[in-house]
This record gives C-alpha cells, structure tokens and sequence, in this order.
C-alpha cells in the first residue's frame, strides 16, 4: 500500500480541519486544527509575498524503460515525461507511467499464487509563475486491478535574498480505492486462473493528507543545501490484504496462517537534507540524510552519497551509494505465540527491521539530432542500481518444513534496477 | 464540535507552518544583500549541480524504494497507486 505523503498550506488557510492524527492503537480522531495565529501568518504570506521573479522549467520530453528484478518479482514498462511552457508564466507537465507487473515473491507463494499484472499512472501538472512566486498544482491517477488512487497535490514556491533561497509549501491528498482479487473460474488443469475477478465481498479505502515544508539554500559560490520536512496523515484500511500473519500451531509445519489486522490510522515525520558540492576540477559530490518516523513506531535512517563527473565533453558519468536502515513496526512480528495474541498483527516485511544496501552507476551521452533545429539538447542515458536487503527479524517461512517453524533462515533479497531514458530540450 | 486545547493540535505542523510563514513574510519587507553576487554563481548553475537533474529517474527511483521500505516522504516527489506485492 502506498502511504499518502507531501504537504501543505491552503488547507489550513481555509481553515479546513485536518485528519485525525492519532496514534496507531486509537481509533477515534484528534484534528491538527491551527491557531488563528498560524492561520494568519498563512494567510498573509500567501497574500502579501513580494512580487520579483522566477523560473519555470525547460522544456523537455523524456521517455523511458525502466525495470526491477528480484526476491522473485520483475515489474518493467515504460514512462512517458513531456513539459511545456505556454507564454511566460505558464508550464505544463504531463507523465504516463506503467508498471508490469509479474510477482512469484516470497509473500505471495507463502499466502497466495503468482500473478501478472498492469499498474497505470497518468498525471498532468501545472506550474504558474507570479513574480518570484511560483504556484503549482497537479492531478495523478493510478490504477491496477485491485487498486486505484486519485491524489491531488498544490505548493506555493517563493525565491528570496536575492534568489540565495527558495522556500516551498506543499500539500497534497489523495484518495484510495482498495479490491482484493479472487478467481472466478480457475483452469482445469489447476495451475494458473483465466478468469481473476474483484471480490465482491471486500471493497475498502484510504485517505492520505500530507504537508511539506522546503527550503533550497545558496551557501557558497560552490555549495547548495536542500532541506526538506513533510507530515503525512493515513486513515482507512492501510494493510494488503493478500499477505497474512502466521503463528505458532501444532502440527503440520508447525505454523498457521491468519489475516493481518492493521491499525486505521498512521501519522508520520520525515526530514531530510541535501548537500551538493562544487569539486574544482567540475564534478559535484552529493551528501544526504534523512531521519524517519512514525506512530506505528518505525524508524527509518537513510544515508546517500553521490559523485557526478563530467568527462569527454559529452559524457556524464554518476555513481551513488545508499544505505537504508528501520525497526520493525511495533505490531510486527514474523510469528507470533499464539492466534489473536494482541489487537493489531502484521507480518509484512517493508514492516520488520533491515538494512539495504544500494549501489548505483548511470552514464549520460549529449547528442545533436541533425535537421532538427529546434531541439537544442539531447541526451541519452543508461543506470543500473543493485540493491541488497537483509532483514533482521522476517524468516523464509518457505523452509519451514526443514528448519521448523521461527528457526527457518533469515530472508535476503538481491534486487537489479535498470533504467535507459532518452532526454531532449526544445 | 467540541473545543479542542492547544495540547491536543499537532504540535510539529504548527512549528513548521509557523517557520514558513514567518520566512516568508520576513522575505517581502528584508533587505538582505546576496552573500554570493549573481556574477560569481556559475558552478552552481552547471547542470551537474541541479537538484531536479533527470527527474524522470529519481521519480522512479523514489517510488521504487517506497515501495519497499517503510519509511516515505522529505523527497519532494509526489506518486500515487501502489503496485507493491
């Protein structure tokens, strides 16, 4: 499932009560309603900002392939980027994006049966410029089989101290639509299903708010810093409802298995921060961190470093490194003593405690596209990335019969990421 | 609705929209003079030092970790759907 994320202002300004922000074992809603001081203070900058001037971005088309593979999962398809101005104060964005999906991962053989799927996104996106004042809004809309989600987003952009800072307000909201699939007919040889269908017994939803707060600082003639703090707000049914928890049973392979039970509401903190260095021989060292946490208890610290290197005029050649690292959700456990052993249970495991290990490299080649005058930049551009999970407390359940039941191996994924995109500007 | 105390809002929403707002206002009535002149930020306008440089990946890749971790957000991207098993 996807948590709703980024943030904002006119909410509040409307003075429009937020979601409720509980904590993750309580059912009944606290709203984050503002002070008529905040709302003020709002209110005012979003009237009275100073009117100088900004810039919207390029032009620009990008089409890509892009592809995962791994711990039994291939998802790859293309996406399709495309920005245009209109005048001077206008800029428009439109993206369709497809995930194909082929899934044999170690949940679904555990609960469930492999199964072939098509995720499409469309979203269109428009930036207003106003001054050094930049107002942007969007629309997304996402839908799979058995999941389909309409989120919304709005930021206000402001450049000040002489364009030394940039400062962003953000919001957005989103609304998710959540089926559970079920075979109709299966084939008479019992190996796969023809005919999968929504079952008509579970329709559920989700609502995301998120605010965001940006800050993008000129510190040095070579250094920039990139600060970022967002709160989001999920309410609804935030489980999957195709993976299950398991507890201890005799007999068999000495476990059961049982739905998972999930709290309907989470709220969460992130901050992050970004530094780009200026080398002087032209290449750009890249720093960030980002500290994570919320009501279902996970805490999450990310650590990345990047160093991009220009070379033979035409290449651009990138290279990252990124360590992940969380605890596991305080109703999260990959077995559990007994059935019904508390209020809320899980199992999945982008809950359980890991760290992840990701390595990076991309390359870039700028091209002319000949009798094509009025594309002035293009680029073509390779990246492949591997990423490394070891979980600390979610165990191959698949081995149980040889291991028995909460002694079975520790899980580890290797996972393959590639992407090829071509990039003109125009 | 019944009333609810200053205790009960969320207490990190309103700093933060409390610093933003205060930011910005203090940026429409401040004269604060560039401490790097227009005339001395080329390396910072080198494509290499752009934070949106092929926001097409990073898109991706965003989402991509998303899905898969437990913790989101502070990343500046916004997505939607799931495509998660």
């Amino acid at each position: 499932m996807r948590p709703g994320r980024l943030a904002a202002a006119a909410d509040a300004i409307d003075g429009v009560p937020g979601v409720p922000v509980t904590g993750a074992t309580s059912g009944s809603g606290r709203r984050p309603a503002l002070s008529p001081f905040t709302r003020t203070l709002l209110a005012l900058l979003i009237g009275a900002g100073p009117a100088l001037s900004g810039v919207l971005p390029e032009d620009e088309a990008d089409v890509m392939y892009h592809s995962y593979s791994g711990g039994g999962i291939t998802v790859e398809g293309p996406s399709v980027l495309i920005r245009k101005k209109v005048g001077d104060s206008l800029s428009f964005t439109a993206n369709y994006y497809e995930d194909m999906i082929s899934s044999a991962s170690i949940d679904v053989r555990l609960s469930a049966s492999p199964y072939h799927e098509i995720r499409r996104q469309k979203s269109i996106g428009v930036d207003y410029l106003h001054g050094k004042t930049t107002y942007s809004f969007g629309y997304i809309n996402s839908v799979e089989p058995d999941y389909r989600a309409d989120t919304t987003y709005y930021s206000v952009s402001q450049d000040m101290f002489g364009d030394l800072t940039t400062v962003t307000l953000g919001y957005k909201r989103a609304w998710d639509r959540i089926y559970r699939d079920i075979c109709n007919a299966p084939h008479p040889t019992g190996t796969y299903c023809p005919d999968i269908i929504n079952d008509p017994t579970f329709h559920q939803q989700a609502d995301h708010r998120g605010y965001s707060f940006g800050a993008s600082q000129i510190l040095t003639r070579n250094t920039l810093i990139d600060l970022n703090y967002e709160i989001d707000t999920d309410e609804g049914y935030l489980a999957n409802p195709y993976r299950e928890i398991r507890y201890l049973s005799p007999g068999g392979l000495g476990f059961t298995l049982a739905p998972q039970v999930y709290p309907n509401t989470r709220t969460s903190n992130a901050a992050s921060v970004l530094l780009k260095y200026y080398l002087p021989w032209r290449a750009v060292l890249t720093a960030q961190y980002r500290y994570y946490h919320d009501t279902w208890a996970v805490v999450g610290d990310t650590f990345e470093l990047g160093y991009t290197l220009p070379v033979w005029h035409r290449w651009v050649f990138d290279t990252t490194l990124r360590y992940y690292t969380q605890s596991h959700a305080s109703f999260y456990s990959d077995l559990f003593p007994r059935a019904d052993y508390q209020n809320y249970e899980a199992r999945d495991r982008e809950l359980a405690a890991f760290d992840s290990y990701t390595v990076g490299f991309g390359a870039s080649y700028e091209f002319e596209i000949p009798k094509v005058p009025w594309i002035h930049k293009s680029s073509a551009n390779l990246r492949v990335d591997r990423m490394l999970i070891d979980y600390s407390d979610f165990r191959n359940a698949l081995l149980a019969d040889i291991y028995g039941a909460g002694n079975e191996p520790l899980y580890h994924l290797d996972a393959t990421i590639f992407e090829a995109f071509i990039s003109v500007w125009f | 609705m019944s009333h609810r105390s200053e205790r009960e809002r969320a207490p990190a929403l309103r700093a933060a929209l409390r610093l933003a707002a205060l930011a910005l206002l203090l940026a429409g009535c401040s004269g604060v003079q560039p401490w790097v002149k227009p005339y001395e930020r080329e390396h910072l306008a080198d494509p290499i030092m752009s934070l949106s440089r092929n926001s097409i990946s990073a898109t991706y890749l965003d989402h991509m970790f998303e899905t898969r971790e437990g913790s989101h957000g502070a990343t500046g991207a916004v997505g939607g759907g799931c495509g998660c098993n």
